[in-house]
């Protein structure tokens, strides 16, 4: 697999475990609406991850359907992050707020990439997160500022979830190759913006910043937490036992 | 209380709202329906969500359906009859004269 392939299978790969943890709400949600929204949202990732995928799998005349549904666990390429439980509503409207937020940086930033299908992915799928950021950030205000028991769930599932924001403003050989080239953006660079929203929104939110700490990292090398194995079993399942199944 | 009364309850506090959009060549916003939300940013947010999924709109008002007051089926008659047996309302009612054109 060439780099730019490597590249866009970490992007394609975060969109596509994004949008099956998000599915998982998918009846489940505390109201219809927010049922909707958030399946809405998982949506808008798996677009992206097809797109992403194809592309990722084209040069070794792999489809996208091979791509998701026959590696094994140590060939996909996700960030942490994106693995995590669902947890509570509270959980999940973090982990949202910090993949969006840091989607939303990326992708302003890869529309000039010199790679058209990048560039392509990267015009549409901004859009879509600057959605998807907004809906955690109000979400975020509203329970961070609301009740006793909301403020005490966000503040709990943020100490949870920000030991995972490190890995993804790391950078290493591959993307800042690439990126020398304008091919991809250098993850560190994308640090200074996710901090300064975040902190503003937590900020407004009563929320306290969690201390910087234990930073788990590797999901770029195929490393990947205790949940991840389960994640894969359920959207693999099927086609791995009906292998080819099409609606 | 048991969970479900406890659901049956939060629902209760999320009030509902009524939902106009005005689609992409339209001139006005039509009801497309309601839903539930906690406060109005949140109710356009779920419209846009629940009714404008397959870009049917370009725009989006909500509106607490407290706030619309509206004629019940009992006043049907008082409200509505009287208009039937007033036919100079119509234009049908009225002959075109000779000699207009383009009408």
């Amino acid at each position: 697999m060439n780099d730019v392939a490597t590249y866009a299978l970490r992007l394609g790969d975060d969109a596509l475990i994004m949008a099956q943890r998000l599915s998982e709400w998918s009846s489940n949600a505390p109201e219809i609406e927010e049922d909707i929204a958030l399946t809405n949202i998982a949506l808008d990732l798996l677009g992206q991850a097809r797109t992403l995928l194809t592309y990722a799998g084209a040069p070794d005349g792999r489809t996208e359907d091979d791509l998701a549904y026959l590696r094994g666990e140590r060939e996909f390429v996700n960030c942490q992050l994106v693995e995590q439980p669902c947890g509570d509503f509270a959980v999940t409207i973090t982990r949202q707020l910090f993949f969006a937020t840091y989607q939303l940086a990326l992708y302003e930033r890869l529309i000039d990439s010199v790679d058209d299908t990048l560039a392509g992915v990267a015009a549409k799928a901004a859009k879509e997160a600057a959605y998807h950021r907004d809906h955690a950030t109000g979400w975020t205000m509203r329970l961070g500022d609301g009740t006793d028991e909301s403020h005490r769930r966000m503040q709990a599932a943020l100490e949870r979830m920000w030991p995972h924001i490190h890995e993804l403003f790391e950078s290493d050989e591959l993307v800042r190759g690439l990126s020398g080239r304008g091919v991809a953006v250098d993850p560190p660079s994308l640090r200074p913006e996710w901090s300064a929203y975040v902190g503003g929104i937590l900020a407004e939110a009563t929320l306290a910043r969690p201390e910087d700490g234990w930073a788990p990292s590797g999901g770029r090398r195929g490393l990947h937490s205790e949940h991840f194995g389960y994640l894969l079993a359920e959207m693999q399942h099927l086609n791995r036992s009906h292998p080819g199944a099409s609606w | 209380m048991t969970a479900d009364a406890d659901a049956d309850a939060a629902r209760r506090a999320w009030p509902l709202w009524e939902v106009f959009v005005r689609s992409r060549r339209g001139l006005t916003h039509n009801h497309v329906g309601s839903l539930h939300a906690p406060d109005a940013q949140l109710a356009l947010r779920n419209a846009r969500d629940v009714y404008t999924r397959r870009q049917e709109g370009v725009s989006i008002w909500v509106v607490p359906a407290a706030q619309i007051t509206a004629s019940s089926p009992d006043e049907k008659d008082p409200f509505f009859a009287p208009a039937a047996d007033k036919i100079y309302r119509y234009p049908t009612f009225y002959d075109i004269p000779d000699g207009v054109q383009h009408l």
